[in-house]
This record gives C-alpha cells, structure tokens and sequence, in this order.
C-alpha cells in the first residue's frame, strides 16, 4: 500500500461509514409502519446489513484516527459537523416510495463502489467491501425491482414514484463529486476516483429507471455540503438528537 | 379479498444435497418478488441455499377422503422398509 | 395470553354420545395425538374458535412490534440497535407464520387485518401498555417474551396441525428473545444508579400486565373446558401463570432488584411462589380499548396499511402487467 495521509484515509472511512450508519437508521424507522408484513422484515433486514457495515467502517475509521475511539464512540459522540455522509442518505423517509427511490439510488452506487474497493491496496478495507458488497449486490436488486414495480404500476404508484425522483434526484450528483481526499485514495489504490464511477452508474440507474417507466428530471444542479460536512441538512441535526440521547444524557454508561 | 396479493408456498433446501422441504408460506406479487420475500421470511437464520416458490392455487392435494385408498396399500408393503430385512451382524454395516 | 379470552360457541362440552360419527372419529385423534390437518373434516366451531385464537395471536406479534419498535431509533449502541431491530423483525416474522396458519382454515389475511382495524378482532392486552425508558426493552424480552415462551412451548402440542408448526419455528426463535432481554436488563441492573433506577422502574411498570397475559382464572370457563377438550389450549391460566412466576421470581432476585410485589412469598407446603393477583378492573378495560396505548396503537397500524394500499395494488398491477406482456408475446 502506498503511503497515505492517515487524516485522509479517516475521513475516507468516516463517508462510508456515516453513510451506512445514517441510512441504516432511516431504514430502521420503518420497522412496524411498512405496507405489508414481506417488506417490513425486508427492510429490517436491509437496515441490519447496513448497521452491521457501519460497525466495520467506524471501527476501522477509529482505529486509523488513533485516539482509543470505538465505532459507537464515532456514531454516538460526533456532532453534526463532523459527520460525512452524503445528503442523500439523511434525507427523511417521505413515503414508502421516496424510501425506495432513495434506497435505490444509493444501492446503486454502493454496489458498484464496493465493487471496485474489493480490489483496494488497503487490505482491511478490501475485506470489509468483500462482506459488504455481496449485501449490496441483494439490495439494488430488490430496491430496483420495487422502483421497477411502483414505477411502472398503478397510475397513482408511477406518479409517486415520478415524485419521489424528481425530489430525490439533485442530491445524487454528490456521491461522484471528487475532491483532493478521493484523490489522495486513488493515487494510492485505496479506493476508485468516485468521478470515474459515473458512467457505470448512469448505466444501471439508466436501465432501471427505463424500466420503471420514469424520467430522469432535466437540470443539473446538484446539492452538496454532506461529504466534507461544509453544510448538512436540518434534517440531520434532529436524527442525530434520537439516536444520540441516550448517549448524551447518561455519559460514560456501558449498555 | 379484492387486490390481495396471492399466496405462495415456500420450499426450501436446507443444506446442499437435501430435498427442498415445505416451510411456510407468505404473500407476494408475483414469483420474482415472492422469492426475494422467502429469503428475508424464511432464511434470517442461513437456512437455505435454494428456494423454490410455488403459487398456493397451483397446488393439487389428495384429499383426506382419498386417504384410505392412497396410503394404506404402501403400508403393507413393509419390505420396501430396510429394517424389514435381518441382515447377520457379522456382515457389517449395511 | 397473546391469544386471551378466546370464546367458544358451545355452552358445555359434548358428550361422546352427542356427537355426529365424525365428530367422534375427530375427537378420536385429538385423543390420540393425531394433528387436524387443513383439509380434515373438523367441527366448525373448532375452525371459527382456531381463526380466533390464530388471528388474535397473529395481531398481537404486529402490534407487538411498536412498543419495541418505539426504541430502535434510541437504541444506545450499534449493537442494541441490532439486536432489537432483529428482535423487532422476528415478531413481524412471527406475525407472518401465524396469519399463514390462520390462512389455511379459509380466512385470509387482508380479511384478518381488517377485523383488527374495525375493532372486531383483538390483541393482547400487554401491547397496550408504554415503553417509557431503555430498561423497558431488556425487561420486555425477559418478562413479555418469558411469558410468552411459557404458553408457546405448551402450544406446539396443540392440535391443529399448521398452529403447532408455526408454534415450533416461533419457539426456536423465540428463546433469543427472552435472552437478548435479560441480558440487556442485567447492564442496566448492575450499571449506574441511574440504569438501575430505570430497571426497577420497568420491572415495577411491567409485571403486573405481564401477569395479566395469562388471562384470568378460567377454572371454572367452559371456553376453555372446550379449548382443551380439543388440544387448541393445553394448560389453565392459572397454570401457567403459576409457571411464569416460579421461574421469573429468582430471576429478579438475581438482578438485586425489589420485587415488584412486595407480597411475593416461597410457600414451602405448595413448593411454589405465592403472589398477588393484577388489578383485573384495570385489564377488563384494556380489552375494552381504555389501555394506556390502545388508541396509539390501532391509529398507528391502520395508518401504516392505508398509508401502504398504493404499494400493495401498484406492486400488483405491476405483475398483472408484467403477466399480460409475457402472454402476448408468447
């Protein structure tokens, strides 16, 4: 492995892992409210692997930072600045259609990014892709195939459907938006130049979408600020006061 | 009911080299989607490695009052059954 | 129990001499041991009374899913949060075997959910009742699951062939349950005094509607004279309450907690725990919808299903559509 500046490679490991961690709980608030009982426990499973993919990333991201920290320390601890997930991920659930969109949009890349981190120079991380990719090779085919369904169903399911993509679509310009950490982690082989991944994408997402009988919305503004932590959402800061509390208000606890 | 998705039944092959055995049963659109279901209903716990899915309709059953005439006559043939046979214990495992 | 109260139509129970010839050839393999299968005569009170009993099983392991599910989003660790997701899940599972069961006696599930949410069909009383701090997680599995476990290993004896399978698959996941609780609540009872203050508080909370599960005494009930006659309930509530506090009393002593029953005494000459009975006032109004959650409750589920009815048909015409193209092009 090439040489690589540690604080790069945390932050490199702190965008896989808050996104999985974030989306996991978004997932996760579905648990009891889904529309029939096959995709309640679909989802939970879904969220499952994605809690379990989040405890390998925080874990080895503490581990690289160096300072004794656990992965829930990362996950519990951390405040909404420091985190480094994409938008797309902390976006509130909408309807069991956005839920979807969202889910597909973002299997999608996983999928083709834990494809190419398999090949990783880094060893650990080639390991954790490995596990992980096989979830979310599962995953983009069941989360495409309900877009497919709703997408090309009802008159009323196409129109949510249509809805869901044009709310959730310029959010997804950020997980290809390279910047000087992604170019750190492809001069040493840690991780492809996500930039490199889009045509793969627009392929997939593509042929998917096609199917489903739905149109990509036209512009192409693209909303950022969640991998570098320059400007999350609102929406992050309330997720974070659930899932935090009982961390915040009972420190040093073991549970 | 008007727009209940049909009724599937699940069989499963536990472990390589087994016979798919019935599991359960559950609810999905269409045979695609019922197989994904199968595998998040019926193998969280890594219990299969094979699914088949079939639509409940589609399944034909002796019914009970053809019992008698479908089973009983394989009871008697009680040489179809190894332990039927008294192998010598000296011939070893058989 | 999850399934309580569950009537019969029958006043008393038949003599041998009462009954039809098949009525009798079907009493005889209840007698013997041998399982009522789907498509065995049966008497149509016993399939209308195994509806009811499946189907209120089956509603409390969906509405069993909120008042656990009300913490995944709290959960303090990464782990707690997967355990409880996983845990949560396997009710919904739970909830899916025991509807497939039902479904086998001629009543679908789509029909069984709209019962509940018309109010005509019932759960159990124990989900009416709030999870307020962490602690309630751990002592939910441990008691609610712990209960449930004691009338669910009895059940996979029962008579009906479909019910007594889902009961086995249901058992075998169901002792991760009352573990993962009590294993949860043992952090919290040897934690800070804090954790141990939230422990006792869900201990206190919950023991009364955990007892309550079991039903009232029905010595005396010819519902369940009938329900035993025909195998679909095995032991008297009392019984089986009896069971439940016998093995959940030196569980709580183990944790250092209070008993939550200060009257809670070893008798020697029965060679079981003494105890005091629930407020039955207060569990007659909880069937009766006056629980601290039950309207919480039922707006939540029916929320969740007609807020899911475009899913449900869009997923359909889809393969209606999908079926069409493939028979045209054929």
């Amino acid at each position: 492995m090439a040489e690589v500046d540690k604080d790069k490679l945390y932050q490199f490991l702190l965008r896989m892992g808050d996104n999985t961690l974030i989306l996991g709980h978004r997932v996760s608030e579905w648990c009891g409210h889904s529309p029939v009982l096959e995709e309640d426990i679909a989802l939970a499973n879904t969220a499952l692997d994605l809690i379990g993919q989040t405890q390998m990333w925080l874990g080895y991201a503490g581990e690289v930072q160096g300072e004794g920290k656990s992965a829930d320390d990362l996950a519990f601890l951390r405040d909404a600045w420091d985190f480094r997930n994409v938008l797309l991920v902390e976006l509130p659930n909408g309807d069991f259609g956005r839920t979807m969109m969202r889910q597909f949009l973002y299997d999608a890349w996983s999928s083709i990014m834990l494809g190419h981190l398999q090949k990783s120079t880094d060893e650990r991380i080639a390991a954790i892709a490995a596990k992980a990719s096989k979830e979310a090779a599962y995953h983009v085919e069941r989360s495409s195939g309900t877009v497919v369904g709703l997408g090309d169903g009802t008159e009323e399911s196409h129109n949510r459907m249509q809805a869901a993509l044009d709310y959730l679509w310029p959010y997804v310009g950020e997980m290809f938006a390279s910047d000087e950490i992604d170019l750190a982690m492809a001069a040493a082989g840690i991780a492809p130049d996500p930039a490199n991944l889009r045509d793969e994408y627009d392929a997939l997402v593509g042929r998917v979408l096609d199917e489903a009988t739905l149109a990509i919305p036209a512009g192409n503004y693209v909303h950022k600020g969640g991998r570098d932590g320059r400007m999350h959402t609102e929406h992050l800061g309330h997720l974070l006061c659930e899932m935090q509390w009982l961390q915040r208000a009972y420190p040093g606890c073991e549970w | 009911m008007k727009n209940e998705w049909p009724l599937w039944e699940v069989f499963i092959r536990g472990q390589h080299g087994l016979a798919h055995r019935h599991v359960g049963s559950l609810h999905a659109p269409d045979a695609e989607t019922a197989i994904l279901n199968a595998r998040d209903v019926y193998t969280r716990r890594n219990e299969g490695v094979s699914i088949w899915v079939v639509e409940a309709k589609h399944i034909a059953a002796s019914s009970p009052s053809e019992k008698g005439p479908l089973f009983e006559p394989s009871e008697s043939k009680i040489y179809r059954h190894p332990t039927f046979f008294d192998i010598p214990e000296e011939v070893g495992h058989m | 129990m999850y399934a309580q109260m569950v009537k019969t139509a029958s006043n008393r129970v038949k003599t041998r001499e009462e009954m039809s010839p098949e009525e009798q050839h079907f009493q005889d393999k209840i007698d013997n041991d041998v399982k009522i299968e789907p498509k065995d005569w049966m008497p149509e009170d016993y399939r209308r009374t195994l509806i009811r009993q499946i189907g209120q099983h089956a509603h409390s392991e969906v509405v069993g899913q909120l008042p656990e599910g009300n913490w995944i989003t709290r959960a303090p660790t990464l782990e707690r949060k997967a355990i409880l997701l996983a845990k949560v899940q396997d009710e919904a599972g739970h909830g899916l075997y025991l509807y497939s069961a039902a479904e086998t006696l001629g009543v679908s599930r789509d029909e069984l959910i709209e019962l509940l949410h018309e109010g005509k069909m019932k759960y159990s009383s124990i989900f009416n009742y709030p999870t307020l701090n962490w602690a309630d997680i751990g002592a939910v599995g441990w008691l609610v699951d712990g209960a449930a476990i004691i009338n669910q290993v009895a059940l996979q004896r029962t008579s009906y062939g479909p019910y007594s399978r889902a009961m086995i698959r249901i058992c075998k996941e169901e002792s991760f349950h009352a573990r993962q609780g009590y294993s949860a609540i043992m952090k919290m009872a040897f934690g800070t005094p804090e954790q141990k203050k939230m422990a006792q508080d869900a201990v206190n909370r919950l023991w009364f509607p955990a007892l309550m599960m079991f039903g009232p005494s029905d010595k005396d009930s010819v519902h369940s004279e009938q329900s035993m006659a025909w195998k679909i309930k095995v032991k008297t509530n009392d019984e089986l309450r009896q069971q439940f506090v016998d093995q959940t009393v030196p569980q709580i002593d183990y944790l250092g907690l209070e008993r939550p029953d200060p009257t809670i005494k070893w008798n020697e000459e029965r060679g079981h725990y003494d105890f005091a009975m629930p407020d039955w006032d207060e569990f007659f109004n909880v069937i009766k919808g006056n629980g601290p959650c039950n309207a919480d409750r039922m707006e939540n589920r029916r929320k969740a299903w007609e807020d899911g009815a475009w899913v449900r048909e869009g997923l359909l015409e889809h393969a209606r559509k999908k079926a069409a193209r493939k028979v045209a092009a054929e």
